[in-house]
């Protein structure tokens, strides 16, 4: 079985590029150019220095004793938390504005959910000197106050998407009629590894440093390259994609992919797509989605703005329906609670999207000689107000 | 001959109006396809309503929002217009995104459109290749018209490509916009329009996007078979009741 993409842009049944003519001409250069760009030893020598140099690469590979301990098993956390700019998606948002340099875009646009993408893009915007235009739903704008104020400080322009749930799924909308109506000069970043061909696989090699990183940390801490077990959480499924990369083709590692169940599988208020999804075609791409039976796209819910997408990205609808990963998920208040317990365990505050991931630790069995690599995806200081409310802290 | 390839045999700049089944309220659909015909509206496209329509501005999302939750549905589209062709001469297509088509089934879908005599499809998001390779062969099997569209930014070699998998007409979008967009036409609209009018294709061309008065249906049909308003008519059915729509066409007569 093969889980990368095809030539035609397909995971299995899933990918493509169900786009409106007008995206036919962007969207095509990039598929033209992404594989010989990214080949190239420009790009490869400024890619790694600025994630060293810049994003802070690599991040460690931390044994986590007391979590371990606890569930019973060697359990290391990947910390992408410690990235600049406080989660993984800065790995992405370095690849995509180099990539947008080479072929000569001078305006930005990406969308946002949690606002972690929008931040990201925003900083290397900044760092680059281009104009930058954030989409992000009114409701996450709210939610996500401190990372609206971040981007805006970055000089980068934050639009509120004021359609349809007003969230992550509509701000991608807006993003993607903003690149219909300006052709010419712009780059749309995507900020996972969703939407039309070669997106997905685009986001998922810039992403695929994190499983790079983890193959030799592992070799160096416990003398062997292949963890058990790799857990993530996915809304799109980026930092999933990123941290299963390497171990794709290695089927002794088991793939465990985070759904957030938000206030129950079956409650009507959930964003476990896997389980409540059908085949279907969301922002360019055929994926796994949650809809009704006429085909509409029915609105996510989930207490982190970053896992609240109504699709995932085709590589794990694949994975799924192969599969090749095993798709938990965790409720808002399980969610909750492991974010709660890593930072009494670690001294460690997550990002409520990665706390998805270990509130997958107990559901659970290992046994004590597993080895278990958590992607700590990113950090939970965006998250403050949403965990002092819960908590009553 | 089809309804639809007769059409094109005359020099009249055509007229076709687009409206979204469902909207303003669920059981409007036959009304306003009999009144757009009664006053003299060339064809017809029908918006079957869609969540995340990628290429709709405001107007139309807010008219797709609102027929969803009015509940209109593909199966209800296709009641409504069982007996249509009772009474309804002019060529009818239905506008829909894919994602609709594909859970009622792309081949169900093409089979209920031609008992109930619809004569093509628009899918915006369904690009030509997939469409060449996956869905041709139902389309010709149900004799239904799939009706591409070309941007300012399409090549001339992808042009030429889509006229020759066209069976009934190209759909010219004006400019690189979302529907809805009024600003009047400019050079650039003029020499787009001249520019695909020299590559001589064996189809026929409509406009669409952004046609919403005279002055830009008269722009807009200088290089092409005809024009297709949209989001100004749904603006329109915002504000004035259905037995009004006489005066809309009107001025654009």
């Amino acid at each position: 079985m093969k889980y990368t993409v095809d030539e035609n842009g397909f995971y299995g049944d899933f990918g493509g590029a169900f786009i409106p003519e007008m995206l036919h001409r962007n969207v095509a250069e990039l598929r033209e150019k992404y594989l010989e760009i990214y080949a190239s030893d420009q790009f490869q020598s400024q890619f790694g220095n600025l994630l060293h140099d810049y994003a802070g690469r690599p991040t460690p590979l931390y044994f986590a004793s007391r979590l371990s301990k606890k569930n019973g098993a060697k359990i290391y956390l990947k910390r992408e938390d410690l990235c600049h700019t406080g989660s993984h998606k800065i790995n992405n948002a370095i690849g995509q504005i180099l990539l947008a340099r080479h072929l000569g875009k001078t305006r930005i646009i990406a969308e946002t959910g949690a606002g972690q993408h929008g931040v990201a893009t925003a900083t290397v915007c900044a760092l680059m000197g281009l104009k930058c235009i954030v989409y992000m739903g009114e409701i996450d704008m709210k939610r996500q106050a401190p990372n609206v104020a971040r981007m805006k400080m970055l000089g980068a322009e934050v639009r509120a998407a004021v359609s349809g749930s007003k969230t992550l799924k509509d701000a991608t909308n807006e993003a993607i009629r903003d690149w219909i109506s300006n052709p010419e000069d712009t780059y749309y970043m995507i900020g996972s590894v969703v939407g039309p061909h070669p997106y997905p696989d685009l986001v998922a090699k810039f992403q695929s440093v994190i499983s790079e990183e983890t193959r030799k940390q592992l070799s160096e801490k416990e003398n062997r390259e292949n963890p058990d077990y790799v857990i993530a959480c996915v809304g799109g499924g980026s930092n999933a994609a990123g941290a299963f990369y390497h171990y794709l083709d290695e089927p002794q590692v088991k793939l465990i992919a985070v759904e957030a169940a938000g206030k129950g599988v079956d409650s009507g208020e959930s964003a476990a797509t896997s389980i409540l999804g059908k085949p279907g075609i969301i922002h360019g791409s055929k994926t796994l989605l949650m809809q009704t039976e006429d085909g509409q796209i029915v609105e996510p819910y989930s207490i982190s703005a970053g896992l609240d997408y109504p699709g995932i990205g085709p590589l794990h609808a694949h994975l799924f329906a192969s599969g090749r990963a095993e798709f938990l998920s965790a409720t808002d208040d399980e969610a909750m609670k492991a974010g709660l317990e890593l930072c009494r365990l670690e001294g460690i505050i997550p990002a409520i999207e990665s706390a998805h991931a270990l509130a997958a630790l107990e559901k659970m069995r290992f046994s004590a000689d597993d080895v278990v690599v958590v992607c700590l995806s990113g950090r939970g200081d965006k998250d403050l107000a949403t965990y002092i409310e819960y908590f009553k802290i | 001959m089809t309804r639809l390839s007769k059409l094109f045999n005359s020099d009249k700049k055509l007229l076709s109006v687009y409206f979204t089944a469902g909207f303003p309220a669920v059981g409007d659909t036959v009304k306003i396809i009999t009144e757009l015909e009664k006053n003299g509206v060339d064809f017809i496209e029908i918006g079957l309503p869609f969540s995340d329509p990628l290429a709709d501005g405001p107007v139309i999302q807010h008219s797709s929002t609102a027929a969803i939750e009015n509940g209109m549905t593909a199966r209800l589209l296709f009641e409504q217009l069982s007996g249509i062709r009772t009474s309804v001469k002019i060529p009818l297509l239905i506008m829909g995104y894919f994602n609709s088509i594909l859970q009622f089934g792309v081949e169900n879908f093409v089979r209920k459109c031609a008992e109930v005599g619809i004569n093509g499809l628009i899918i915006p998001d369904l690009p030509f290749e997939i469409y060449a390779s996956d869905y041709r062969d139902i389309f010709e099997k149900y004799g239904l018209s799939m009706v591409f569209l070309v941007t300012p930014q399409t090549s001339d070699a992808r042009i030429r490509q889509i006229d020759s998998l066209s069976t009934s007409f190209i759909y010219l979008v004006s400019s690189a916009t979302i529907t809805g967009n009024s600003s009047d036409f400019g050079k650039a609209q003029d020499d787009y329009f001249r520019r695909i009018s020299n590559l001589k294709l064996k189809s026929p061309c409509v406009t669409g996007f952004g046609i919403h008065d005279k002055n830009t249906f008269t722009a807009a049909t200088k290089f092409t078979s005809g024009a297709i308003v949209g989001s100004a008519f749904i603006r329109y059915l915002e504000k004035s009741s259905i037995d009004s729509i006489d005066r809309f066409v009107q001025q654009f007569h």
